[in-house]
């Protein structure tokens, strides 16, 4: 690095080398509609392009003299040097992409009882009444849960209670708490406390303890009170009445970043898609989750009022999403989590913590499940299996195996075959790769097979249209950009 | 504003750097060099120099054998606690300022870039250890309370490892100043220099590194040198890995507006954790006049792209200010990302100001830019 000084300025062309003989980096691409198409690499940087673009691209038929050939350079689709000279920053943004792995397993949910005091058409994971105490998970499987929580290496820990409905066991809860607490205290982890309930249950004793000890809530909501009672059926009374009121209550308490509400689309919800967003809004919910039903429990008993196919799921969702994107462009901060965390694959160079949009997929690697019989699950929905009578994704027991064998043993390997999208047939050479993710349970659920076939898959059918519905909303209108980026951000524009 | 002065130099044999004091009647233990004007004190002691608008008979009899420049014209410029640096030529150099916030080390005129539009072009001359030695001295004598301060040249790096040393007396020296280096950041692609340049550890010490494409070519061509592009992405890199601070730097010309929207791109997908994006209009001077067919864009005419990178930066969360643009040239949402960012020796306004009711808020213009500015400056009226 000789210093420089003179006036004789070299051309542009003096530093530029470039060639039709460039070399290909790793990019997949997917056609968006007639015209565009939208080539993504390896860290989900994009670019959309007219149609042929690709192919153009592989068959070394893009000039120099294009706009694009330095878009392409620049965003490591082409080197003009076999090796980039960047070709570390390319691997610290796959890194950083990739960093949700680092951790290893980070929310450990614990179901705390089967029990519960609704009976919801679509429940997911075959509640048990609330009589029947042999669904409580015991004091000792309790305690050897949390000792095996604390083996894992993460440092940032989320314990989540989960049902059933966990207040019907607060005693419980209190004990695993505390006992979590006493240990961290020589641990020093950062933990975080959630509790998954509908609410009925709560009362002034119970926030005062959530509240002393940090404690946030997530509860379901599904919108207006005919599609909520209809789907959430309650013995003891009205389910809606009781769910607003109580979340006033925990509000009130707790404060309102605290509380989280989540909604489950039933086929009734979907003939209401505007009426559901404008009544979250209305309740003074920051965002709503559409959320497809799963098909596991009693979900998938009762089909008349659940069964739906993916593109009436589309449709549904689609509407609603559009309603959202308008009360935003008019000025409300209202997002769509669902949409959100798939624009933060595509706008950011960030991770998202997800699972079913993770490649690998979070079971395992960032979530486990503790049943309340003592078995470990690789998921929520490995669990909900279980309750079917199928233990394909049961890792072991907490009485009789280690921890290796729990995280680590044969079946967590085999399972780790299929949680990668990357190495999925259909999935490997799909353009939306970086923005998707693997679910291996579902996949076995709906197609008796982990790997899944993707031409019928009601994941692959639902999550590439909204992918391609996001980009071609974002990639037309610059409004509708910038409402994405304030979602992505959590910043009102 | 006037930093350099001219006398005829007596009794001097090397470099002195002191402060400047009108009175003296403590030793205070630091080097001062007595401005003897109108009026002395005669219970001065031990002054390191004497600097002068007198001529040498008019000096009092006791400070004629003293190291002195005088002679020297008009030396109002030079405040109690300023610190000057006086040649054996008799040239004064302004080295800091008590009353002002721009304060720099100028740490050596040479450069391994050669930028189209450097303001300062650089020198081919081995002065690194001239500068060195005034700086180190300078270190010795600057306030403690003094809250920023920069580092410039020419590039910093060239200093090799000896910047090193610069910087940890700064650290020691001066724990609870920002430091502001510009840098072209090259030098970082080595591993090895960025982890001792790093080694100094001072949380205060920002890396302001100029990009300007996201396209190498591009880059390379506007800083004349191969493989700059590379070298300072990389570099940028490893200064992260490493937890320094780093602002990045962009000069808004003709080259770069095109793309300008890609780059604002590029640094957020592969470059996040910066602290600060600085986009910084043209001034106009050093080497910009001479190449002003290369580089000169009315601001009214970039005003589109300027928005675009701006709103884009600080919707994903990036710190971003607009340095060197008038108000009046701006939309007013832009108005809150302006900073009055020229220097103040360097900064003045021209006959449009004049009228204007938004003066106070504006940073103004470079003095360089009477000779060439926007033809859309205006007055404009506060409601």
């Amino acid at each position: 690095m000789a210093p420089l000084a003179s006036r004789k300025f070299k051309p542009l062309e003096f530093y530029s080398s470039p060639s039709i003989a460039y070399y290909l980096l790793p990019f997949r691409f997917h056609r968006l509609n007639d015209s565009r198409e939208i080539l993504v690499n390896e860290v989900g940087d994009y670019i959309v392009a007219p149609i042929d673009t690709a192919r153009r691209i592989a068959a070394h038929d893009i000039s120099p003299s294009e706009s694009i050939y330095a878009d392409l350079v620049a965003n490591f689709f082409i080197s003009e040097k076999p090796i980039p000279d960047l070709i570390d920053i390319l691997a610290t943004r796959y890194r950083t992409k990739k960093s949700f792995l680092d951790d290893f397993t980070s929310l450990h949910i614990f179901v705390i009882t089967l029990r519960c005091d609704h009976t919801c058409h679509y429940c997911q994971v075959s509640r048990q009444s609330e009589d029947k105490h042999q669904y409580d998970m015991s004091r000792t499987d309790i305690d050897g849960f949390i000792d095996l929580m604390f083996k894992s290496p993460s440092r940032d820990v989320t314990v989540e209670f989960q049902g059933g409905e966990p207040l019907l066991v607060f005693d419980n809860i209190v004990y695993a708490v505390k006992r979590i607490e006493e240990l961290n205290r020589a641990d020093k982890r950062r933990v975080r406390f959630v509790v998954c309930t509908n609410l009925s249950n709560i009362n002034l004793d119970i926030l005062t303890f959530l509240k002393e000890h940090g404690i946030l809530i997530s509860t379901s909501y599904d919108g207006p009170e005919f599609i909520h009672n209809s789907n959430r059926t309650f013995s003891r009374g009205n389910s809606h009445a009781t769910v607003l009121e109580k979340i006033g209550l925990c509000r009130e308490i707790l404060g309102n970043d605290m509380v989280s509400a989540l909604m489950t689309a039933s086929s009734l919800t979907l003939n209401y898609p505007v009426e559901i967003v404008d009544d979250y809004v209305a309740q003074g919910l920051p965002s709503i989750f559409l959320r497809q039903i799963n098909p596991y429990g009693f979900a998938k008993k009762n089909r008349m009022k659940n069964a739906y196919t993916a593109e009436q799921f589309l449709e549904f969702y689609k509407t609603a999403l559009q309603h959202i994107i308008n009360l935003n462009l008019r000025g409300l901060f209202f997002l769509e989590e669902f949409a959100t965390i798939i624009l933060s694959k595509i706008l950011t160079p960030f991770p998202i913590g997800f699972t079913d949009l993770q490649s690998p997929n979070g079971m395992i690697n960032g979530a486990i499940v503790y049943n309340y019989d003592g078995f470990v699950y690789a998921s929520d929905e490995s669990r909900m299996l279980a309750e079917e009578r199928d233990f394909t994704f049961q890792l072991g027991h907490v009485k009789s195996d280690s921890y290796q064998k729990i995280f680590y043993g044969a079946k967590a390997q085999h399972i780790a075959k299929y949680w990668a999208n990357e190495s999925l047939a259909g999935c490997s050479e799909c353009g939306f790769q970086s923005y998707c993710g693997a679910d291996p349970v579902r996949h076995y659920a709906t197609q008796g097979d982990l790997a899944g076939y993707r031409p019928t898959s009601s994941f692959c059918i639902t999550n590439m249209e909204i992918i391609r519905f996001l980009i071609e909303l974002l990639t037309e209108n610059r409004s509708i950009e910038r409402v994405f980026r304030s979602w992505v951000n959590k910043t009102p524009l | 504003m006037k930093l350099h002065a001219r006398g005829i130099a007596s009794s001097i044999s090397s470099l002195i750097v002191g402060e400047i004091a009108h009175t003296l009647t403590v030793a205070n233990g630091k080097e001062r060099i007595l401005s003897v004007n109108d009026g002395y004190n005669s219970a001065a002691i031990g002054p390191a120099a004497i600097i002068s608008s007198l001529p040498f008979e008019g000096l009092p009899q006791e400070f004629k054998l003293l190291p002195s420049v005088h002679s020297a014209g008009a030396l109002d410029h030079l405040a109690e606690g300023d610190i000057v640096l006086i040649k054996p030529d008799g040239e004064l150099h302004t080295l800091y300022r008590r009353q002002s916030d721009h304060n720099a080390l100028f740490v050596t005129d040479r450069c391994n870039s050669n930028c189209l539009m450097c303001s300062q072009p650089p020198k081919d001359r081995d002065d690194i250890g001239f500068f060195l030695e005034i700086n180190m001295r300078l270190l010795e004598l600057i306030p403690k309370d003094i809250h920023i301060l920069g580092i410039t040249g020419g590039e910093p790096t060239l200093l090799g490892p000896r910047l090193y040393f610069m910087l940890r007396k700064i650290k020691d020296r001066l724990p609870d100043t920002e430091i502001h280096m510009l840098t072209n950041g090259r030098a970082f692609a080595w591993m090895n220099y960025a982890e001792l340049v790093a080694s100094v550890d001072n949380p205060r010490m920002v890396y302001a590194i100029p990009l300007y494409s996201d396209y190498y070519a591009l880059h390379d061509y506007i800083v004349q040198a191969k493989d700059a592009f590379s070298q300072t992405t990389l570099g940028i890199h490893n200064l992260a890995r490493l937890n320094q601070r780093i602002e990045i730097r962009i000069v808004l010309h003709k080259q770069v507006i095109p793309r300008l929207k890609q780059l604002a791109n590029f640094i957020y997908r592969n470059m996040p954790f910066v602290d600060h994006v600085a986009l910084m209009g043209l001034e106009y001077t050093g080497y910009t006049p001479h190449n002003d067919p290369l580089l000169w864009i009315d601001p009214y005419d970039y005003v589109e792209q300027l928005n675009d990178a701006v709103e884009f930066l600080a919707l994903n969360g990036v710190n971003v200010s607009i340095y060197n643009l008038q108000l009046c040239l701006l939309p007013k949402h832009l108005w809150k990302y302006c900073r009055k960012s020229i220097s103040d020796w360097k900064q003045i306004y021209i006959d449009e100001c004049m009228q204007c009711d938004w003066r106070e808020e504006c940073g103004g213009l470079f003095m360089s830019s009477t000779r060439k500015h926007s033809s859309h400056i205006a007055p404009m009226k506060k409601q």
